[in-house]
């Protein structure tokens, strides 16, 4: 009962047990909503349909697959919305049109990631800030630095060796025809995310403290190294997002809004726990490509923006409520 | 006893808490006029007892009878309005009010519907006054500047003026000085002479000796033993602690077992504990006893490096040993089975395996293989859950299904996977049934006779006299006894109380 929210992939006991291994729910709730999409716009079965669905959702999957480190270890991480915007005028600004720049942008991008990452862990670990207030924090620090950097106007355009992450599609591909950039960084990030959280140590640590950490502290586990760590991996999937955004929209200072809650409305879909010490990187996903196909069937019905921003209030309450339920039932702690 | 009819009367009380039956009908009264001892080791159902009679807990069977009545208190006002009044030892007073409006608060005087200060004041007086001028208090002082001992008082005059007819007093003494106690006696006296019904809950021989005019001995939720006077204190402590030692325990160490000092502490101390000097040695399990809050989990964290000491040496196999975090100790060697299983020990949304699996994985490079550490293997963590005898539909469930002995027996195999040189084990058997307590007690022989040194600490007399090959007891942050195998339950008690002049 208790591990209906827990992915097969991520209990590596399963199969050793001897039983068929629990197929998280996620995944049945985005085969049945690829479903509807289909039948409302049969096109959507043509490469172009799904490719595209798939690219417009990499952003948002990648910084899914970042988040639920920090929601595994009993944190939130809200900073990573206006990461995603100092990234794109960030490096608008640094790039200053200039296509030869983008090889040392990228990897500064990824500097500043890594420094975001490590400040709210630092902050969290010894400084004893709750992460909800101190990546809040870090949300306004980042947003004011965005629009302080580009003087509230940022310059209009990003030059193509940079946007050739978020806008290329590759093609001549026997039966697919083509494959956007954007869906191969999603599946690289998303392979070694796998691979760290499932794994290794590291992710064990990871459920560990979001479980119990006064158990983990007393069992050895380096509380800190462990949280620190899971802020990196949100920053730098933050920067990835940002990348693979500016590649496909524009140049602006409101780029990454409301992108925090939608990334940890999609670890939620993805069946993880708020307070952490469970939750899988492909459920997260799953629950981000969920969430991505809900607008777009709202799209297609024809809704506006605000009621797309009621179904995702809606979508975060009823997960939590279904989790809750659930854990209830089975005699949760 | 002037009066024939007890002012508070429990018949054959039965409570259980899931997994354990804490009163097995204990059957307890107090009549006007006299104070009545109950004593007990801890979790002997003192507390749970008295909790009953003040509406806090719902009992489960038997019937308690106050004014000739039998009442069910279902909340702790409705003992109150049946003129019941508790004093913890914890104060329930609000710090940065007045003695008067402490001794009011929630049923305060008025006059136009605003509060009668005045009144307030006078009557706290009055009920002051009964304290003589030995010891005297001020209405109107902020209780936050009162001393400890004067709080006590505050609390007992708010019982006094609630015009309580039983008032239970919960170990009152456990805060005071010399002094202090023998105001509260003089205040027990007055009490006692205006027909109050005290209930004094105490381990101290002395005080039960100076008080009491009845005794009643709980243990292990039944009454063990009650006195119409007060016996000699050896008879009362040979109640509190008398249990048949079954045969479940594993044979002691041999002197060739017991090998060379492990852990030495020289003189080491913290805010917690003073003085602490002690070896433990390879192959030997040392118990530790004494009473709650004497020092022994302190101790053992201090060793720990959860809190850790800042004076003294420690020394572990020859090496300084002074650890500021756990995960410095643990690498050093030192293990720990934490006495709060859930709380300290266990991550139980994970599975059995992962929390065999977490120290040996804590102590791996970061980006290390899960299922292979260079401790263990999970594979290997499988196989020795098994030799334990860990019983699960399987191991890679969530822990939290598991029940208390099978849970702590996985912790045991964290440890297991490590090798340390020792072990400590603080409350191994809580919440356990008898069967997997005599697994627990082979399990630690077992160990030490593998080299490992074993140090347990334990609020289960018998069972340390029974597990371990050395015991010594603490008493207020420190070490005050050693005993060889084979002491009298008696003798540590005594010592774990401070009565020793009482034993000569």
């Amino acid at each position: 009962m208790s591990q209906q929210t827990v992915s097969s992939t991520e209990a590596p006991g399963a199969p050793r047990s001897g039983r068929l291994p629990k197929i998280n729910p996620v995944f049945f709730v985005l085969a049945a909503l690829l479903v509807a999409i289909t039948l409302s716009n049969p096109n959507f079965v043509e490469p172009t349909g799904y490719m595209n669905f798939l690219k417009r959702a990499a952003p948002l999957a990648i910084l899914a697959a970042g988040q639920i480190y920090v929601i595994v270890s009993g944190g939130f991480d809200l900073s990573v919305g206006s990461l995603i915007t100092l990234t794109v005028v960030g490096s608008s600004m640094l790039l200053n049109n200039n296509a030869d720049a983008t090889w040392w942008v990228i990897p500064a991008m990824y500097a500043a990631g890594l420094a975001v990452g490590i400040v709210n862990g630092l902050v969290v670990s010894f400084l004893r800030v709750p992460s909800l207030i101190a990546t809040l924090g870090m949300m306004i620090t980042l947003n004011g630095a965005a629009f302080m950097w580009s003087s509230g106007s940022p310059r209009g355009y990003l030059p193509e060796t940079f946007r050739f992450f978020g806008r290329v599609n590759i093609q001549g591909i026997p039966l697919i025809q083509f494959i956007p950039v954007a869906l191969l960084v999603l599946l690289a990030f998303g392979s070694c995310l796998f691979w760290l959280m499932h794994r290794t140590n590291l992710g064990r640590m990871l459920h560990a403290i979001g479980d119990n950490p006064r158990a983990a502290q007393m069992s050895g586990v380096p509380l800190e190294r462990v949280r620190i760590t899971a802020f990196v991996v949100s920053s730098l999937s933050a920067v990835t997002a940002g990348i693979l955004l500016g590649g496909f929209a524009g140049v602006s200072t409101d780029v990454g809004v409301g992108y925090e809650l939608q990334a940890i409305t999609a670890c939620v879909i993805g069946g993880a726990q708020l307070l952490g010490g469970r939750g899988s990187v492909p459920a997260s996903i799953a629950g981000a490509l969920t969430l991505t196909a809900i607008f777009t069937l709202l799209n297609f019905i024809g809704l506006p923006k605000p009621v797309r921003d009621v179904v995702q209030g809606v979508i975060l309450i009823v997960a939590v409520v279904l989790a809750t339920y659930r854990r209830n039932r089975a005699g949760g702690t | 006893m002037s009066t024939p009819s007890p002012a508070i009367e429990m018949r054959g009380i039965t409570k259980s808490f899931p997994g354990v039956k804490a009163l097995k009908g204990v059957s307890f009264s107090a009549y006007p006029g006299e104070v009545h001892a109950l004593a007990g080791e801890n979790g002997a159902g003192k507390s749970t007892l008295m909790k009953i009679l003040s509406g806090v807990y719902r009992l489960d069977g038997g019937a308690v009878i106050a004014g000739g009545e039998e009442r069910l208190f279902t909340h702790p006002l409705d003992a109150i309005r049946a003129g019941i009044a508790v004093i913890y030892q914890e104060f329930s007073l609000l710090p940065e009010r007045t003695v008067a409006q402490n001794i009011f608060l929630g049923r305060e005087p008025t006059r136009f519907g605003l509060v009668d200060h005045a009144a307030m004041n006078r009557e706290a007086r009055r009920v002051l006054s009964l304290f003589g001028s030995a010891h005297r208090i001020e209405a109107d002082t902020v209780v936050a500047d009162l001393d400890v001992a004067s709080q006590q008082l505050v609390e007992i005059a708010k019982a006094v003026s609630l015009d309580a007819r039983v008032i239970v007093m919960d170990e009152p003494t456990a805060a005071l000085n010399e002094a202090e106690c023998e105001v509260l006696f003089g205040l027990v006296d007055t009490l006692k002479k205006r027909g109050v019904a005290i209930i004094y809950i105490t381990h101290r021989m002395r005080e039960i000796t100076r008080l009491a005019d009845r005794v009643t001995v709980l243990k292990d939720g039944e009454t063990a033993a009650s006195f119409d006077h007060v016996p000699e204190p050896d008879v009362i402590v040979r109640a509190m602690v008398g249990r048949d030692i079954g045969d479940f325990y594993a044979a002691p160490a041999t002197p060739q077992e017991i090998g060379d000092v492990v852990l030495s502490v020289r003189n080491a101390g913290n805010e917690r504990l003073t003085n602490i000097t002690l070896d433990l040695r390879a192959g030997e399990i040392v118990g530790f006893a004494g009473l709650q809050g004497a020092g022994r989990v302190a101790l053992a964290q201090a060793i720990f490096g959860f809190s850790p000491f800042t004076e003294g040496e420690v020394k572990l196999a020859g090496k300084p040993a002074l650890f500021t975090s756990p995960r410095y100790a643990i690498r050093a060697g030192i293990g720990l089975l934490p006495g709060d299983r859930k709380a300290e020990g266990l991550v139980l949304m994970q599975s059995v395996t992962d929390n065999g699996m977490l120290t040996a994985r804590a102590l791996s490079a970061l980006a290390g293989k899960a299922d292979a550490t260079p401790f263990a293997s999970t594979d290997q963590m499988d196989g020795l859950l098994q030799d334990l005898d860990v019983r699960a539909g399987s191991f890679s469930q969530e822990i939290k299904a598991l029940s208390g002995g099978n849970q702590q027996k996985a912790i045991v195999a964290r440890w297991l996977a490590l090798a340390p040189r020792l072990l400590i084990f603080i409350e191994p058997t809580r919440g356990i049934d008898v069967n997997a307590k005599a697994g627990i007690y082979h399990l630690m022989r077992d160990l030490a006779r593998k080299g490992t040194a074993i140090m347990m600490i334990s609020s289960d007399l018998p069972e340390v006299l029974g597990a371990a090959d050395r015991l010594l007891v603490m008493r207020a942050g420190e070490l005050v006894a050693t005993f060889e195998r084979g002491v009298s339950e008696a003798d540590v008690m005594l010592a774990a109380t401070g009565e020793e002049a009482v034993a000569a």
